[in-house]
């Protein structure tokens, strides 16, 4: 059941990966990466994590995904131009991604072999013990995120705004 | 017992004057100059440079359950970032396009990045959990896309700002990528948990690739070979002022994480990584220096020197103990002060909007312009590795720990590319020492101001001072190494 499962939204995921890059209208792109993050959610579902799974229907299929789409009609961008890459991309680059693949995984499946089966939810499934985790032992890295957001936002005004000469 | 908050008090002034030079930018009238907010942030990272000052004379530990540390080696690397940021605030103060001029910018949000920045470059020297370096160096690495994008009415410097990133976020996820395999090999993200769990790790082949992914990550970050491709451009759409600080702080604050990798994480691969960084710096000063070689854009050349100079870093790697870590540190102090210097100079003489570019441009300066030709030429000595400046003693220090470590060989790879490098940073001398061109505009300096001349000469002392008198930072590289030597196996 769980392999159906998997196997299922696995290929929803790759699907949904590969087409958002081959759409060429950005509101197409912007359903397919919904598509995929859902899957995602799925596939984490299935390992456990329950409420990982929910954070990413919520946080990212949800509001980021919504703010997407908005954006995406509001500015009503045009289908975009289709190019076909330099050559060194074709003739280097698809060999290259390969060969990592391939790689990645050969070590993947060979480790598997060795180790056994973890549960992502291992000891951290209620509400209370995930406060515990995220702020105490990880209180650092959350309020750094904090510093991280704060100079995106800051980033994204200084490039974004228009130079009138006012304000 | 410490406070947690002691450990990272550095941080914690940083983002809070981070806000405060948001906050007054936004407070002022949009008609006042915005030069006094270059003095506040300026004056809040020497704040900060105190408080890593103070941060030395605490006992070494962990805080924050442990995820940061504290000792000589963190200290180190902060007091240096926090002088780099520093020099480059003041440089931009004086550097950026004056008041109200139609380049004139979003000036409250340039120094706030360059401050929020340096708060992600501290801590990357003093974060010993993997999801702690991870954010620290985002935020690190974010600000100064943005600073490179500075110039946007330019056509290179958004092209800049968008190489940057992309490359950039594409090589950080090799480093995520890295970090969730160690997590997967070790069920960890702290430091010194996964270095004793490594060798009970089942799959090698495992350990072996995430230790391949996180190189991939950082060896970018330090624009090394072949990882370098993104340089030259960026530092060519860039504003000067800011690459003073991306060539410095952010590879300062990369190094730091390589040691730490290197001898923290992976001490255990010791046999392998030693000969990879044997490759990567040969190949990296080659490289460098080839193509330096062939550039007119002085700015393009400098970005080839730094790779080159990347490559005589790492160098330094193939010795044996921990001395490497002390040869690095020193190194890294020293390339920071000749190459802010440098650019510093080139800010003020090739202007904001480089008036300046090729190297034929800059004829005449030395007779125009006696005093900021003479220095140009000090930091042209020194980045040649010329004794009495700190680039000879730093490279001395360096090829010396390789020797030491049996990598002769690459010392004289080494030896050769400082012979092809003098070649190139001759020429630039040469060429302000030849009379200026008669149809050559008369083309003056940018005004220069206190900021400017504290800047330059902050960045000059340090230059003669590292080579003339490097005991102290000597020492205190010594004591940076030797918190790392209670590891095992060193």
């Amino acid at each position: 059941m769980h392999l159906v499962l998997f196997l299922i939204f696995a290929i929803f995921a790759l699907a949904g990966a590969v087409n958002l890059l081959l759409q060429k209208h950005p509101i197409n792109s912007a359903l397919s990466l919904i598509v995929v993050m859902s899957s995602l959610a799925v596939l984490y579902l299935l390992l456990g994590a329950e409420f990982l799974a929910m954070a990413q229907i919520i946080v990212y299929a949800g509001a980021i995904m919504v703010l997407f789409t908005f954006v995406v009609m509001l500015l009503n961008e045009g289908r975009e131009e289709k190019t076909w890459g330099s050559r060194t991309a074709k003739t280097l680059g698809f060999p290259a991604a390969a060969v990592l693949l391939a790689i990645f995984a050969a070590t993947i499946l060979r480790a598997g072999r060795h180790y056994g089966t973890i549960s992502l939810s291992d000891g951290v499934t209620t509400t209370q013990e995930l406060s515990k985790v995220l702020f105490r032992d990880l209180l650092l890295p959350f309020e750094l995120t904090s510093v991280l957001i704060l100079i995106a936002i800051l980033g994204a005004v200084a490039l974004a705004r228009k130079d009138n000469g006012e304000a | 017992m410490t406070p947690d908050i002691f450990r990272i008090l550095p941080e914690v002034v940083l983002t809070l004057v981070g806000v405060l030079v948001m906050l007054t930018d936004a407070s002022m009238s949009p008609k006042s100059s915005r030069r006094l907010l270059g003095w506040v942030a300026a004056l809040g990272v020497l704040a900060a440079l105190a408080a890593s000052l103070w941060q030395g004379t605490l006992p070494a530990g962990t805080a924050f359950y442990g995820t940061v540390q504290t000792d000589a080696f963190s200290t180190f690397f902060h007091v240096l970032i926090c002088g780099i940021v520093l020099v480059a605030i003041l440089l931009s103060i004086d550097t950026l396009p004056p008041d109200r001029s139609p380049e004139q910018h979003h000036v409250g949000e340039y120094f706030a990045l360059m401050v929020f920045g340096a708060v992600g470059m501290c801590l990357l020297t003093s974060a010993v959990e993997l999801l702690v370096v991870f954010i620290a160096l985002e935020i690190s690495s974010i600000s100064t896309y943005v600073l490179a994008g500075y110039r946007k009415q330019t056509g290179k410097g958004p092209e800049a700002a968008m190489k940057y990133f992309l490359l950039g976020s594409f090589a950080t996820a090799f480093l995520l990528y890295g970090i969730a395999m160690v997590f997967g090999a070790t069920g960890t993200t702290e430091v010194r948990e996964i270095a004793t769990l490594l060798p009970a790790a089942r799959s090698h082949l495992f350990v072996l690739l995430a230790f391949g992914l996180m190189m991939v990550g950082v060896l970018f970050k330090v624009s090394a070979a072949p990882f370098h491709v993104w340089t030259p451009d960026v530092y060519e759409g860039a504003p000067t002022p800011v690459v003073a600080l991306m060539s410095t702080a952010p590879k300062v604050a990369a190094f730091a994480l390589l040691i730490r990798l290197l001898y923290g994480v992976f001490p255990l691969l010791h046999p392998l990584w030693m000969p990879l960084m044997w490759v990567v710096a040969a190949v990296s000063m080659t490289v460098g220096n080839l193509a330096a070689l062939r550039q007119q854009n002085v700015k393009r050349m400098l970005a080839y020197s730094s790779i080159a100079h990347a490559g005589y870093l790492l160098t330094a790697f193939t010795g044996s103990g921990t001395e490497p870590i002390a040869a690095v540190g020193f190194y890294t102090a020293a390339y920071a002060a000749m190459n802010v210097g440098i650019f510093a100079l080139l800010s003020v003489v090739g202007g904001y909007d480089e008036r300046r570019s090729s190297v034929t441009d800059y004829r005449g300066v030395l007779y125009s312009s006696p005093l900021s030709g003479g220095l140009m030429l000090l930091f042209l000595i020194s980045l040649i590795g010329i004794p009495f400046t700190g680039g000879f003693f730093a490279k001395f220090y360096s090829f010396t720990t390789a020797m030491q470590g049996g990598a002769g060989w690459l010392v004289l790879i080494g030896l050769l590319n400082s012979g092809i490098a003098a070649a190139y940073y001759l020429r630039l001398a040469l060429s302000m020492a030849l009379p200026s061109a008669a149809s050559a505009k008369a083309q003056g300096l940018s005004s220069v101001g206190a900021g400017v001349v504290l800047a330059v000469g902050i960045a000059a002392l340090a230059t003669l001072a590292l080579g003339i008198l490097p005991g102290h930072v000597l020492d205190a590289a010594h004591a940076a190494a030797q918190s790392f030597a209670a590891i095992r196996g060193f």
